[in-house]
């Protein structure tokens, strides 16, 4: 069976009761080692030295001395950071549900046979996934722009500043509408691709027990998309986290109400460009991971839970 | 379109009015969706709209019309002659960064995912796990740790900063393992190795035609997400010479503010209809393909 590779079958003494213990096969290392290579270059490796990096820090006298966890102590009595966190935080709790539940919506339209040009729609709605973020907000910017967008004509109309998309008590719901609609075909996909996977039986079997319309979709298609809503809510969590490109952009024509602690990671970003904290900066970058993980993770379990019922 | 595919109980098929399979089409609902597309299209049209104008007409007239002169190729040369041509350098260089990045990416987690769903090696649940705990580390938590260690190696300020952290794509290698646990069946490997194919060997003329549409997602969503990049290259390159275009248009539209204001709008808007043309159309040209790639992942989910 193992006539590529020699070595393991050296390795592994060649015992009589070899059925219960067989050769180690090594074949998979092949296919699997330029990917495991890289991972430890550009994962791996930047993870450990974050971890190091934090352990220390940079002082104008004494130079780069060991401090242990005193930048994690400093961190955590950070207004800057927590007041960034609770803003990620604000948006993940407003802005996931609503984009999800639009993208469920979407995704149960496009599989439903009552839909004209169901293609069409599943195309198109995905369509702003391939806009860059940049691009996006570029676009969104201009139309929320004072000067020549689409508010200022609503409020020329209306005589009045009705809207205004840069305020500070309106920001985060203009940074929100960009990424719903960034991400609200691409949730969308996700949950069509569950729906997808239904056997046509179910339903057969769902029309002989005479269910209609909203039963079908309470007791057969939520339940089919159960697992993709869950990896969805967990794409979304990790996310919102990592805010970053959106405020960034907008941040010229919103200064007032962009600080550059607006989003943790752009405060990490910041300490570190513009600052040259490296040390406290990787400090909030692993203390952000680790809060995602953890919620990422309690989100996971809970989904599974469900499951399990 | 996927109901042409299932199979019709022939019961059913006499009153395909009242089957849940083939019900009434519905108006209302289909007006309800458009306002989906409309929310979806209406940013892309405005940008469309208003490349044809020139810099006062984006200032003085209403967004969603058309300005009071076609200025279309006039911007279209601007954008491309504008600092000695700087534009066409970035797209070059997106296109490097594509072709290099998630090209790489897309081939590494095929191989790896394969690998993984077709051999029992030792260390193959460890590799497994590492590599989705990886899904969950946020990605911009490396970014400056990545940074320090290619600026300590002199590799800051290259195409290759950018494209070695492109080439590692953990959900990729997610999907191609779980595609091919059912789209390349085991029987098929080993008659192939009875006729004396080396495992390799077998890979490149069988197995990878099979992951196809599994490959074809993946390389959807790295090519998207390369194109799309951000972060990175803000934080790798100081020399606009390798600037991708996102970096670059973001440079010009912050040009409009600050001390030296030179506003540049049309060459703004410009910029950024011809940079999600390309990927538009390879988008709607490979979405077609990748449908069943996506569909395998959400059953094992």
């Amino acid at each position: 069976m193992s006539t590529v590779t020699e070595e393991p079958v050296a390795a592994t003494p060649v015992v009589a009761t070899a059925r219960n213990r067989p050769v180690p096969d090594w074949r998979g290392w092949l296919f699997t080692w330029p990917f495991a290579v890289v991972f430890v270059v550009v994962f791996i490796a930047p993870l450990t030295y974050a971890v190091w990096l934090s352990l220390f820090q940079d002082k104008l006298i004494g130079g780069n001395s060991f401090v242990g966890l005193a930048n994690y102590t400093t961190a955590l009595h950070d207004a800057d950071l927590w007041s960034g966190f609770g803003r990620v935080f604000l948006f993940l709790v407003v802005q996931v549900p609503i984009m999800l539940a639009l993208s469920l919506i979407a995704a149960l339209a496009v599989d439903s046979a009552r839909l004209y040009a169901r293609g069409l729609f599943r195309v198109v709605i995905f369509l702003p996934y391939a806009v860059p973020a940049v691009v996006a907000v570029l676009m969104w910017g201009f139309l929320y722009s004072n000067n020549f967008g689409l508010t200022a004509s609503i409020n020329g109309w209306l005589g009045h500043d009705l809207l205004k998309p840069f305020a500070p008590r309106w920001i985060l719901t203009s940074i929100g509408n960009i990424v719903t609609w960034e991400y609200v075909g691409y949730n969308m996909v996700i949950f069509y691709s569950a729906l997808k996977t239904i056997p046509a039986e179910l339903y057969e079997a769902a029309e002989i027990d005479g269910a209609r319309g909203w039963q079908v979709i309470k007791a057969i298609k939520l339940p089919a998309a159960r697992g993709a809503i869950v990896i969805a809510t967990i794409f979304s969590i990790i996310g919102s986290f990592q805010l970053f490109n959106e405020p960034n952009v907008l941040k010229p024509l919103a200064h007032n109400a962009i600080t550059s602690a607006f989003t943790p990671n752009m405060y990490a970003y910041n300490l570190s460009f513009a600052g040259q904290q490296y040390n406290y900066s990787a400090t909030i970058a692993i203390i952000m991971g680790l809060l995602t993980a953890v919620i990422a993770y309690v989100v996971q379990l809970r989904g599974s839970r469900k499951e399990d019922r | 379109m996927s109901v042409t595919q299932r199979t019709i109980n022939p019961r059913l098929r006499q009153r395909p009015e009242r089957s849940p399979l083939h019900p009434r089409k519905s108006i209302a609902m289909t007006l309800l969706m458009a306002l989906f597309l409309i929310y979806a299209l209406a940013p892309i049209v405005w940008l469309l709209i208003n490349s044809t104008k020139t810099q006062s007409d984006l200032f003085s007239t209403f967004g969603l019309s058309f300005g009071h002169s076609f200025a279309f190729f006039h911007n279209v040369k601007e954008t491309f002659t504008y600092q000695n041509g700087i534009f066409l350098r970035w797209l070059g260089n997106t296109l490097l960064y594509v072709v290099l990045g998630a090209g790489g990416a897309t081939f590494l987690a095929t191989l790896a995912g394969y690998g993984l769903a077709k051999y029992r090696f030792p260390g193959r649940s460890a590799y497994f796990a590492v590599v989705l705990g990886a899904v969950a580390v946020p990605g911009t938590a490396l970014a400056v740790p990545t940074f320090l260690l290619f600026s300590q190696i002199g590799m800051t300020n290259t195409p290759w900063s950018i494209i070695i952290p492109s080439l590692i794509n953990p959900f990729g290698l997610y999907l191609i393992w779980v595609y091919a646990v059912d789209s390349v069946p085991t029987e098929i490997l080993e008659a192939a190795r009875l006729d004396g194919a080396g495992e390799m060997r077998i890979f490149f003329t069988v197995s990878w035609r099979l992951l196809l549409p599994g490959i074809v997602t993946v390389a959807l969503f790295s090519i998207v997400a390369t194109w799309n990049n951000y972060f990175l290259p803000l934080i790798m390159l100081s020399d606009p010479h390798w600037y991708p275009l996102t970096v670059g248009l973001n440079q010009w539209s912050a040009q409009a503010s600050g001390v030296s204001a030179d506003p540049i709008f049309n060459l703004v808007v410009t910029g950024s209809l011809i940079t999600i043309v390309p990927i538009v159309a390879i988008f709607l040209f490979l979405q077609r393909f990748w449908q069943s790639g996506l569909g395998a992942g959400a059953v094992k989910q």
